[in-house]
């Protein structure tokens, strides 16, 4: 009846509330583990009845640990390139992907509305981009996002029907995910630029590069993108905003097949350059990779995992494992960060782009320490950027088996975000980021760090409470 | 008049640290009022009545950061944000280098690192029961200052910790020394062979630094929150510390000290005591000792007040049989030399810090037919219409919730009671002044100084006014507490305040200064 256990107690002591005692007791001598306690939930009582219904729920464990698993087991390789309309599914005639959740021109933000007059010009739908924004306004576009296509796009992410496509295959799931060829930086399409400059260049990658580098694929039998990702993240990048480590380890591994193709000389030799010049060509193959990765741990029942993160420019939305094809959205937030001279935060636009796909499988922000060398695009020190990443475990499920960080002695990167946690804690994920111009057709101004905005976490627990609060 | 509002969302501070802000803010030269407070109904209604309003402070929530500002130029407001952007930021910066304690965001995150064996929770009450509960169940003790938890979520909280073998300790609970570890408001004391079960943080702190001054020590010191001993509760947390002090091998001597228990519970207790091998004190703070119990087994010793209960265990303990701490010819002596002196006419005020101490005092002062007025009287003949206006002998205690909505508590911040201190000084009617001083880890790094100031300002007053003032500072401490119980004590001294370190003794004091100018009662209404 009276037993007490574990009684004076051994160890140290779990603080969780005043810092005062905190400091007291260890002027005492103890061991204090410091919780840097905040209200749950944001302090709001009715999310906080929807979290005590799910949390220490068994069968919600094991659904997100079959999520994980399936994650973890995907093999993602880059297995050919081909053209949007003819290999990515649900493609129409008159239909261009976007980043982010749905959206329509009338909520567009300025670089997205660029790119798609690009996409219009470029597939020579308009001839002015007078008339090619009519065209967008009017409706007889079909405007869909990425992720409803297994595909993903950086910043705006817009693909047209005549666009290149890199195929990747999860071998181990079967299933595909699908990114165009990164155009470089500058004025690019993606950041919504729509000059002839871009518009020429995009017809290159169509006829000279996306062919050429097809073939060497082809002639390569594949390239294992899982490995690729995890020497780079040793190598200094992060795969979002640095890519210069996995750029650096394609091109190793494109160049003996890129010397047997049979097309000319000048050509090959221009393909290298374009990719050698641009060091995040590899961005929009962790991408699709990642992407691969996280579709084979979707629909999974009860599982709390976040499988997308993205933004559109004006919305931010994400969707959830165990809550099928629902997007939960909230207000696309503005990136802070380093701009470049002359640019402020005024000429940013609000978070765009399917990028922070990275983020959700656990690299982008969230393998920051293993990217010290840009820590410094947000005024940070190294420890920052380790202080990133470490705060990334208290929101995820696991750690990744494949992804891992050396200066954490080699512990995985932050694996799983769980909605739940992140409603507990309040801690949003942390994303890396371009920062692209307000207006159409400038270009990028920066890079930063932003995260989600909260909203879409708190639909998505509702929505999740709804389903499963009861065991359902 | 200038006034300034800035919301920052998703910036969470602990509400001491902001409390402690707030004051230090107020501080400022021009400054007419201050808030700085997580956006909780409560501050936002003070910020509310600070005359601000709009959208924004509507939609701020609890993770929201207040800072409200009113005051009388720009300047000052300049200055009192910059104060807090200094305040605030500056833990979060540091040299390259240096490695920043780790942090855990949860308390499920922090028990998986399986290092520790109990929580100290001193989270807002309303998020306390369910920290509590995680901390259950993750197989720790809890320690839980945390106020404002329903008696229903104590009597739960309670009967889980029961059920798996562990303590829940409040809610509402000051003070603990477990396992010569010091939790809450806790004094430096000596290991010793006296083992304490209290319902009252500051009435532990008395009986443990009377006990650590008599030359023995404390074992363990459980702490059990204000309300373990009602019916509802049923004295779970007391019955299972008693349990843990009668097979302690270090413990000899059990404590028990609370307000008067439910009788079915007083009756448990003693039964219990009884039972024990061991010989135990229990103090029912304001309760007679009935003839019934001193003729029962003769385990248990009855003590009238805090002193006595650290007198009965120091010597049941095996300690001489010293009498009281300050005997009766000290302090008749005391009294004669002020009242030849002169100084001392004129109503009695006590401003404390801590509410059993206050209790006690109030308690001392009936049974010798002295009425005394409170903001926490009992009777309600005797209690304050207005806690902000003494009248006749008064007893405030200053921690109440009255003086503590949005600000911090005396034992944290013990100068919050200076304004109300110089004003009963400036009161013609008013003789006698006193204050208590707590000391330990977790209360104010320096309470003499601040009060010491007081003191002075206070002389200063009634010299102007061509009269005397007795000021009496009663100090709970050791000589080993970070503040240091000599220093503390002579810093009053030199002010001009008598130090007593025993409550018992000032109330005796007090009553014979009272006594002294003819018993003069206060009308009652």
């Amino acid at each position: 009846m009276l037993t007490v256990k574990n009684w004076p107690p051994k160890g140290g002591v779990i603080n969780v509330g005043g810092g005062v005692f905190a400091e007291a007791m260890k002027e005492q001598g103890a061991e204090v583990y410091e919780v840097k306690w905040q209200p749950p939930a944001h302090g709001k009582v009715e999310l906080i009845d929807i979290l005590d219904k799910l949390q220490g729920r068994d069968d919600i464990d094991e659904a997100n640990q079959k999520a994980i698993e399936r994650f973890s087991s995907a093999k993602p390789v880059l297995i050919d390139i081909g053209i949007a309309r003819e290999v990515v599914p649900g493609f129409d005639d008159r239909m261009l992907l976007h980043a982010g959740p749905p959206i329509t021109w009338d909520k567009m933000s300025g670089p997205l509305r660029g790119a798609v007059i690009g996409a219009i010009l470029y597939e020579g739908w308009a001839d002015s981009p007078e008339e090619a924004e009519e065209i967008a306004s009017k409706g007889d576009i079909q405007y869909s996002p990425c992720h409803e296509h297994s595909a993903v796009g950086p910043m705006a992410g817009v693909v047209s029907p005549r666009m290149p496509v890199f195929i990747l295959e999860n071998t181990t799931h079967g299933n595909r995910s699908y990114c165009t060829l990164n155009e470089g930086l500058g004025k690019v399409l993606r950041y919504g630029a729509y000059s002839d400059e871009v518009l020429d260049r995009l017809r290159w990658m169509e006829t000279v590069l996306a062919p050429i580098v097809k073939e060497a694929i082809e002639l390569s039998g594949g390239i294992d993108l899982t490995s690729m990702i995890a020497q780079a993240l040793h190598m200094g990048d992060e795969v979002h905003n640095r890519n210069r480590a996995g750029t650096s380890l394609l091109i190793r591994a494109l160049v003996p097949y890129l010397i047997q193709v049979d097309y000319p000389q000048a050509d090959i030799k221009r393909c290298l350059e374009f990719i050698n010049s641009n060091d995040h060509f590899f961005l929009n193959l962790s991408m699709p990779a990642v992407k691969a990765m996280l579709e084979a741990a979707h629909g999974v029942p009860k599982s709390s995992i976040v499988t997308i993160m993205a933004r559109n420019g004006t919305e931010f939305g994400i969707k959830v494992s165990g809550l099928g094809n629902q997007w939960f959205t909230g207000p696309a937030q503005i990136v802070k960060g380093l701009y470049f001279p002359g640019r402020s935060e005024e000429d940013g636009n609000p978070d765009i782009g399917d990028s922070a796909i990275t983020e959700t499988s656990g690299v982008g922000g969230f393998a920051m320490a293993d990217a010290i060398p840009i820590v410094q695009f947000v005024g940070g020190t190294p420890e920052d950027a380790i202080r990133f990443s470490e705060k990334m475990y208290s929101i995820t499920t696991t750690e990744s088996k494949h992804f891992n960080i050396p200066i954490l002695n080699f512990r995985g990167t932050p694996t799983g975000i769980d909605i739940r946690k992140v409603v507990e804690t309040g801690i949003l994920p942390q994303i890396n980021t371009g920062i692209a111009h307000k207006d159409p057709g400038v270009g990028q101004v920066g890079a930063g760090l932003v995260n989600p905005p909260w909203e879409c976490f708190e639909k998505a627990i509702v929505a999740f409470g709804k389903k499963y609060a009861n065991g359902s | 008049m200038f006034k300034r509002l800035v919301i920052r969302p998703n910036s969470y501070y602990d509400s001491i640290a902001l409390m402690r802000l707030t004051q230090t803010v107020r501080n400022i030269d021009k400054m007419v009022a201050a808030q700085v407070g997580m956006a909780t109904e409560l501050n936002k209604d003070a910020v509310r009545e600070m005359g601000f309003v709009g959208e924004e402070l509507k939609a701020a929530t609890a993770n929201d950061l207040i800072v409200a500002l009113v005051a009388e130029t720009e300047d000052a407001l300049d200055k009192g944000e910059q104060v807090i952007k200094e305040n605030l930021e500056r833990p979060t910066r540091q040299e390259p280098g240096t490695k920043e304690p780790k942090a855990y965001a949860t308390l499920s995150e922090a028990a998986a690192m399986d290092g520790a064996g109990i929580a100290a929770i001193s989270v807002p009450g309303e998020y306390a029961a369910r920290e509590t509960r995680a901390a259950l169940a993750n197989g720790l003790h809890v320690f839980l200052f945390s106020d404002n938890v329903s008696l229903e979520d104590e009597v739960a909280l309670k009967k889980l910790g029961q059920e798996n073998g562990l303590f829940v300790m409040g809610p509402d609970c000051g003070t603990a020394v477990v396992g010569g570890l010091g939790l809450g408001f806790a004094n430096k004391v000596r290991p010793g062979k006296i083992g304490i079960v209290a319902a009252s943080g500051t009435g532990m702190q008395q009986v443990m630094t009377i006990i650590d001054m008599l030359g023995e020590g404390i074992s363990e010191a459980i702490g059990t929150g204000g309300r373990d001993l009602s019916m509802e509760v049923g004295g779970i947390t007391s019955k299972m510390g008693l349990a843990v002090l009668e097979r302690d091998p270090n413990t000899a001597v059990k404590v028990l000290i609370s307000k008067p228990p439910h009788p079915d519970v007083r009756e448990s207790l003693i039964k219990m005591l009884d039972e024990g091998t061991k010989p135990a004190v229990v103090c029912f703070m304001g309760e007679d000792i009935k003839e019934a119990d001193k003729r029962r087994s003769g385990k248990v010793l009855y003590a009238g007040d805090l002193e006595e209960a650290a007198i009965l265990a120091y010597q049941s303990a095996g300690g001489d049989s010293k009498g009281r701490l300050y005997s009766d010819d000290e302090l008749s002596e005391m009294v004669k030399a002020i009242v030849a002196r002169g100084d001392s006419r004129g109503y009695f005020r006590g401003l404390y810090g801590g509410g059993t101490l206050c209790q006690e005092t109030m308690t001392l002062l009936s049974r010798m037919g002295i009425d005394v007025y409170s903001n926490i009287a009992w009777d309600r003949r005797l209690l304050l219409e207005d806690p902000e206006e003494s009248r006749g002998n008064a007893c405030i205690d200053m921690g109440d919730d009255y003086f503590t909505q949005g600000k911090p508590h005396p034992m944290l911040e013990p100068g919050m009671r200076v304004p109300r201190y110089l004003a009963e000084a400036g009161r013609k009617d008013v003789g006698i002044l006193l204050f208590d001083v707590i000391l330990g880890y977790g209360c104010h790094s320096d309470p003499a100084g601040i009060m010491a100031e007081a003191v002075k300002e206070a002389r200063r007053i009634r010299k102007d006014m061509g009269q005397g003032l007795v000021q009496i500072a009663v100090i709970v401490g050791t000589m080993r507490d970070p503040q240091g119980l000599e220093e503390q004590e002579a810093i009053l001294r030199d002010a001009g305040a008598i130090v007593l370190s025993s409550n018992r003794a000032a109330g005796d004091l007090v009553a014979g200064l009272i006594k002294a100018q003819g018993g003069k009662k206060p009308c009652l209404r």
